[in-house]
């Protein structure tokens, strides 16, 4: 109880933009209408892809001697480039074909 | 001055990807949104490996960074590039798995290289790592499925397996964060292997109907993934980011079992697969009625309203762009054309509306189901290409059906019925449809593609 009422008061920050980011992403989405909810998975699937600066930072941090580190965080950094780069071109794509008609 | 640039940076990042989701939500603004999200990705990268900072230590390793990122790009672009508009349910969830797994690697070297820290830290850690590990597998299986490569496999013992082994992963949680001592560094393994084993397991007996929930509700949990993350490194932007999309997912993944008037445990525990009910054999005597394509071309020329409702085998045999045409030939007799789009129709909610837009079929023509189901009995014939589960009258009154409850586009108000479909073989979600036996059904077997066009020269020359 102790840790956790520790944990609480030192990210008590964090916590708020978790809990206040929460309801902003359920009112942004909750009027969406049917015809763009593939592409707003597929964007909002391209956004995830902010993992890839974690992935950046363990790459960055990592000891020169640290091999199990340095080739982790090499495939980490591919694995979440290919989240961003594959995520916002597929989204694009579908966006596209929406916007030729007018 | 160089934290200065980072935290705006992120700020600004933050704001993009907000801005961005809600102008993905309007179909005038979407593009720009997903550009604009796209751009503050980009800054919140640069930022990053320019003036990240860690105990004064700025990022090394950057030649090695930048490969990674070139091999990343190179392999994300040509695969989003290439993939055909039936493959994009697919290559979402895929991309999907490569954020899991990217988070679940970070937990991994972060335990690496400081397995000591506050329960926080461990809880953190942990989470980012089992959210992550289960998103990837599950993606991939996801992913497989609708490819087609992987089969469904369900059986009663799996539910009651998979809630134990989420329950042993949640214990394990709970005894390592309260005394990293009792496992030891292994735990990260142990937790590994077990995460990932739930991850396929828990998508495996999960059948086609309910796919679209399963891959958003992966979608959030990579979401939830990253937010782990951001809590990890302090970051700002992974947490709002990975929130947000968290958020948005969920409430995405709840509007669709809406759709399907299905609740996620549902959705989760009861799951559709084999051949279901002990009512097809009763079908057996009963006739299909066949149409050929004069009568069919004929039918629909002559009506005054004609309804096509477009399901995954449209995807499949990449009919949209000759189902417009049958649509223009029709209009051009003065029929009135409308489509009637079932929320999960295809793979994935809003598939139809992707795919008929790529044809360029005006979106005032893409009905919703219930104003459709209002327009149904005014409607002089249907037309249903490649459409099986979102038609099927057993949702409304058969009660042992597996799909009874989830609403339906209810065609046999309308006064003919026309089904094209490549043969009798059930739908996705392997369910006995009667309506192909309705009395106002018509049978037109063969490819969507095919038949349309054949179709469309018919309604040429009448």
């Amino acid at each position: 109880m102790d840790a956790l009422a520790s944990f609480f008061l030192e990210n008590q920050d964090m916590i708020y933009i978790v809990i206040l980011s929460i309801f902003l992403g359920i009112e942004v989405i909750s009027h969406v209408p049917a015809i763009l909810h593939t592409p707003l998975m597929s964007g909002a699937n391209a956004i995830h892809g902010v993992v890839i600066i974690g992935a950046i930072i363990v790459m960055g941090h990592a000891k020169n001697d640290d091999y199990l580190a340095l080739s982790l965080g090499f495939l980490a950094v591919v694995l979440g480039t290919l989240n961003v780069v594959g995520g916002f071109v597929v989204t694009n794509r579908m966006l596209e074909m929406f916007n030729k008609k007018k | 001055m160089t934290s200065f640039f980072l935290e705006l940076s992120y700020l600004l990042g933050s704001i993009t990807f907000v801005v961005g989701l809600k102008k993905l939500s309007h179909p005038e603004t979407a593009r720009k949104g997903n550009l604009l999200a796209a751009a503050g990705m980009g800054l919140a990268i640069l930022a990053t490996i320019l003036f990240h900072e860690h105990d004064g230590e700025r990022i090394g390793n950057i030649g090695w960074i930048v490969a990674a990122m070139g091999i990343g790009t190179f392999i994300g672009w040509t695969m989003a590039m290439k993939v055909k508009m039936t493959g994009m349910p697919q290559m979402v969830s895929f991309f999907n798995g490569m954020g899991g797994a990217c988070a679940a690697i970070i937990s991994i070297v972060e335990y690496h290289s400081h397995p000591e820290g506050a329960a926080g830290y461990f809880v953190v850690v942990f989470l980012g790592l089992i959210i992550g590990s289960i998103s990837f597998s599950g993606s991939m299986v996801a992913y497989g499925k609708l490819d087609e490569k992987i089969k469904d496999f369900s059986a009663k013992w799996l539910t009651v397996f998979n809630l134990i082994l989420l329950a042993v992963i949640i214990g394990i949680l709970v005894v390592a964060v309260n005394s990293p001592a009792t496992f030891g560094p292994s735990v990260l393994w142990i937790l590994l292997a077990i995460s990932l084993l739930y991850g396929v397991l828990f998508v495996m007996p999960i059948g086609g109907a309910d796919m679209p929930v399963v891959i958003s509700l992966l979608n959030s949990l990579t979401g939830m993934a990253a937010a782990f993350g951001g809590f990890l490194y302090d970051n700002q932007i992974m947490l709002t980011g990975g929130i947000l999309v968290g958020s948005a997912g969920t409430i995405l993944t709840v509007l669709m079992c809406k759709a399907m008037n299905r609740s996620l445990l549902n959705v989760i525990i009861g799951s559709f697969g084999g051949s279901a009910g002990g009512t097809s054999a009763a079908k057996d005597d009963q006739t299909v009625k066949e149409i050929n394509l004069t009568d069919a071309a004929i039918l629909c020329s002559y009506a005054s309203k004609v309804c096509i409702v477009p399901g995954y085998g449209l995807a499949v045999a990449q009919a949209q762009h000759i189902c417009h045409d049958l649509e223009k030939q029709l209009e051009a007799k003065g029929v009135d054309v409308y489509y009637a789009i079932h929320p999960v129709a295809g793979r994935m909610p809003g598939h139809m509306n992707v795919l008929l837009a790529e044809a360029d079929v005006p979106y005032p023509k893409l009905i919703e189901m219930e104003d459709a189901n209002g327009m149904m009995n005014s409607t002089d014939v249907a037309i249903i290409v490649g459409a099986n589960d979102v038609v099927n009258p057993s949702a409304e009154n058969d009660p042992s059906s597996p799909i009874y409850g989830m609403p339906v586009i209810q065609v046999w108000e309308a006064k003919n019925i026309i089904v094209m479909k490549r043969s009798m073989r059930s739908g996705y979600a392997g369910i006995e449809n009667p309506l192909f036996f309705h009395a106002k059904t018509k049978m037109l077997f063969g490819d969507a593609k095919d038949t349309l066009q054949k179709l469309v020269g018919e309604v040429k020359m009448t």
